[in-house]
């Protein structure tokens, strides 16, 4: 119990974030929301990792969430960049338009 | 005690369904300005499930990187890449609805692999005060001293490869 929350609601709350985003990913064709879906399973793994680390009475979990969170950031500015990239080459950020590996 | 329930309780659970609700406004919604905004509550949402945690010094952090770096971020390349509500390409209704099977039957999968949780109870021991910056510093610094360097050199590649990456093709 983590504050007279049992630790089952955490996980199905960090379980449901992140099925929403694994479905945003497969759902829409924009390359930026694909990408803020990816943050938002990013961040239910890190609720998870938190609420872990106050159950086991451990910071190391929360350590964990702090060298995710970095990653994540670059990551962001990474991703961000390949993405002005694609758009100033060809115009649009639409996946399904990102064919020049097919022929 | 409000019908029952605690006054952290009915907090967790108002944040939750604000999180799922705001989550899934970031899918469905069309406008990509509105996705990014709606997932800047949800960040908010989560940094208040980070308090409830006891975990203040990442509740700020959250807030700080995700809510006030990255999100800024994004909502500069949504603006520079002119996008809106027109220019939003949609998938087929055959293909959404793939998605929305699939990802509900991977919510049972995942529901159904929790049933084994239940037993997870850890009596809490201590004191909670191993969010706070001290204690979360201490092992910081001691334990993990070297990932985080290696966290520093990351993040600098990450800095050089995103400039490298977004500057014009040298003539």
């Amino acid at each position: 119990m983590l504050n007279g929350i049992s630790i089952n609601y955490y996980l199905l709350l960090s379980t449901v974030l992140f099925i929403i985003g694994a479905v945003g990913v497969m759902a829409r064709r924009n390359s930026i929301i694909i990408f803020m879906c990816i943050e938002l399973m990013l961040n239910a793994v890190n609720l998870m990792l938190v609420s872990f680390s106050t159950l086991h009475n451990d910071p190391k979990g929360q350590v964990f969430v702090f060298f995710i969170m970095a990653v994540a950031a670059s990551e962001v500015a990474v991703g961000l960049a390949i993405l002005t990239m694609i758009y100033r080459n060809i115009k649009h950020i639409d996946t399904d338009l990102l064919t020049n590996l097919k022929n | 005690m409000i019908l029952g329930y605690t006054i952290t309780q009915w907090l967790f659970g108002i944040l939750s369904f604000l999180a799922i609700m705001f989550a899934l406004m970031v899918v469905f919604s069309r406008n990509p300005i509105n996705s990014v905004l709606y997932l800047v509550l949800t960040f908010f949402c989560i940094a208040g499930h980070y308090l409830l945690l006891n975990a203040q010094f990442l509740a700020v952090v959250h807030i700080v990187v995700y809510s006030g770096a990255i999100m800024v971020l994004f909502l500069f390349v949504i603006m520079l890449m002119n996008l809106n509500e027109d220019t939003e390409p949609q998938r087929t209704w055959l293909n959404k609805i793939i998605a929305a099977v699939a990802g509900g039957m991977l919510l049972f999968v995942m529901v159904g692999s929790l049933k084994g949780a239940e037993q997870l109870q850890y009596k809490q021991w201590g004191s909670s005060q191993i969010g706070l910056i001290k204690n979360l510093g201490m092992v910081l610094f001691k334990d993990f001293l070297f990932p985080f360097e290696i966290a520093s050199i990351l993040l600098l590649a990450a800095m050089v490869g995103a400039i490298m990456i977004g500057k014009k093709e040298i003539k």
